[in-house]
């Protein structure tokens, strides 16, 4: 799926009308098929940004066109249904505490399921084998018939990862998909996740804290820092130079992420307090 | 005369307001006691005190005749199929209504404010369940059973729309109170509202919801005992008929029977709603 951001201002619908937009002048496109990771500091609009791309949010002011059409021209009843070829992950699972894990994941599916289809599968799972795989992939599938409220917070995550994968989406908007992972299990979410997507042909944009794992996996890298694009460059150019400046006055988070890129001796990073207004 | 008032500083300014109010009050509550022939002294006369000492002791020995007993059990039995029917037929009311009104199921509050019309429609689902609640079932009773009779159809008709109102509106208020990030993500996804409910509200909220409902269906049977008085069926219009009648050993039973009956619906409902939590 094609998306393009031409000059768009955005602000999060609770923020009061006086503060200053998360975006500002956003100009951004991606190929389908495409592998995109943001990174910037905390507060610098990295989840406003998603949410734009997820027709979540309207922008202010600029154009948002996804394959072609501006989502928030179309009716409501098109706009949801496209909303079906997109697929957001948030960085807070978004999973009811007493469902079943093989039901979380399924969940994903629902687009493409009619509502007779979705209330059988609550009875009896419809796709038992392709949640899991997803899980498999993960590494979770033993967890498939487990309650979400008995899962760890990474492997939550994880679940929620699943979820996209098993999804009808074309356009992945994962929103620090690994930030509660130990570093072995961030790589490897992260190496499944991009390989799962090139094999459904989805577009991905994932925000990131660690931009070691950035440019491990991505070939592409979107800077951001106080709403307005820093750089978008190919990994290949991409100087450390450019990283400072992009994380200046906020190095900790920067380091924070090289020690999380260390083998699985080390403990976990402690992952930087993000405030995100829900 | 005047040296035997005190100084005007020391009298208390908020005096005379509240002589005044005390007599508006006085004046407007008489016509009200009249209106109500307001007498509690006739309870302690002589004469009334025969009449309910005489039927307090007919209340010995309780009635035990084995035909009587048949017709109290019938009874009772019609009490709580009065009161599940209603439940029954309340949650046809009460469930579309309470998803038409949850604002977590508004997609077009998605992305900042709702929209006009959803608006309009959740406020009017809203007025027509406050409307339906605020209607005491009694009055629905008396209503029905001169529509259609006396009888257990104007009972179930009665709890089915006070309840319907009831519930319909706790269940809109269960499902807002929640964690909204389940449903809103799968909204985002491009769920339809009816698959979110399914798979983000409703395994959230599910014990909550069948609790009330439990609760309700106790509170049900006692309510049910009560439109019987007004010849709604069941245990009620049999104890109102005994009472018209001074049989007093058969309103002990009956009352009874009821205590026995409203207690055991009460450890039922306790027992679901501990086995849901």
């Amino acid at each position: 799926m094609r998306v393009e951001l031409e000059g768009v201002h955005a602000r999060h619908p609770a923020a009061v009308a006086t503060a200053a937009a998360a975006l500002r002048g956003i100009t951004l496109s991606a190929q389908p098929g495409e592998a995109l990771a943001v990174v910037g500091p905390s507060g610098a609009g990295k989840t406003t940004l998603l949410q734009l791309l997820a027709c979540a949010l309207p922008p202010q002011r600029g154009e948002l066109r996804v394959d072609g059409q501006q989502p928030w021209a179309l009716s409501r009843r098109v706009l949801q249904r496209l909303r079906g070829q997109l697929c957001l992950v948030p960085q807070v699972p978004p999973l009811p505490p007493r469902q079943r894990v093989v039901t979380s994941v399924l969940a994903g599916r629902l687009p493409a399921m009619s509502l007779a289809q979705s209330i059988a599968s609550l009875f009896y799972p419809a796709d038992i084998p392709a949640a899991h795989e997803a899980l498999a992939r993960l590494d979770l599938a033993d967890k498939l018939f487990e309650r979400v409220d008995r899962l760890s917070g990474g492997e939550r995550q994880r679940v929620a990862l699943a979820r996209a994968l098993v999804s009808p989406a074309r356009l992945w908007l994962l929103d620090e998909p690994i930030s509660a992972l130990d570093p072995t299990r961030a790589q490897q979410a992260l190496q499944v996740t991009l390989d799962e997507a090139r094999k459904h042909g989805a577009t991905v944009v994932a925000s990131l804290h660690q931009v070691e794992l950035a440019l491990q996996h991505f070939p592409r890298i979107v800077g951001l820092r106080e709403g307005v694009l820093a750089f978008d460059l190919p990994r290949a150019e991409l100087t450390p130079a450019r990283l400072a400046r992009l994380y200046a006055q906020h190095e900790h988070e920067l380091q924070g992420s090289e020690t999380a890129a260390e083998p699985a001796a080390a403990p976990p990073a402690p992952a930087p307090a993000v405030m995100h207004c829900r | 005369m005047d040296a035997a008032l005190p100084h005007p500083a020391l009298r208390d300014p908020a005096w005379r307001g509240r002589v005044v109010l005390m007599l508006t009050v006085a004046v407007l509550l008489w016509p009200l006691f009249v209106a109500t022939e307001f007498k509690p002294w006739t309870l302690l006369a002589p004469e009334s005190l025969r009449v309910s000492a005489g039927f307090l002791a007919s209340f010995f020995p309780p009635a035990h005749g084995g035909d009587f007993l048949l017709l109290v059990a019938r009874e009772t039995w019609r009490t709580v199929a009065i009161a599940t029917a209603g439940i029954v037929l309340a949650l046809f009311v009460a469930v579309p209504m309470a998803l038409l009104v949850t604002r977590t199921l508004s997609v077009s509050a998605l992305s900042g404010r709702m929209a006009r019309g959803p608006f309009w429609l959740r406020q009017g689902v809203r007025w027509l369940l406050v409307l339906l609640r605020s209607v005491p079932e009694l009055v629905w009773a008396l209503v029905f059973v001169r529509v259609v009779g006396l009888g257990a159809t104007p009972g179930v008709l009665a709890i089915a729309l006070t309840y319907g109102g009831m519930l319909g509106k706790v269940y809109a208020e269960i499902l807002e109170s929640g964690e909204a990030a389940p449903t809103t993500a799968l909204l985002r996804n491009g769920s339809s509202r009816l698959q979110a409910f399914c798979y983000g509200l409703l395994p959230q909220n599910a014990a909550e919801l069948t609790s009330y409902t439990v609760y309700r269906w106790e509170c049900a049977i006692r309510s049910s005992v009560v439109l019987g008085f007004v010849g709604a069926g069941g245990l009620g219009q049999q104890m109102d008929n005994s009472v018209k009648m001074f049989a007093g050993g058969e309103v002990a039973t009956m009352l009874i029977v009821f205590i026995a009956l409203v207690a055991l619906a009460d450890r039922v409902s306790a027992g679901l709603r501990r086995a849901l939590a």
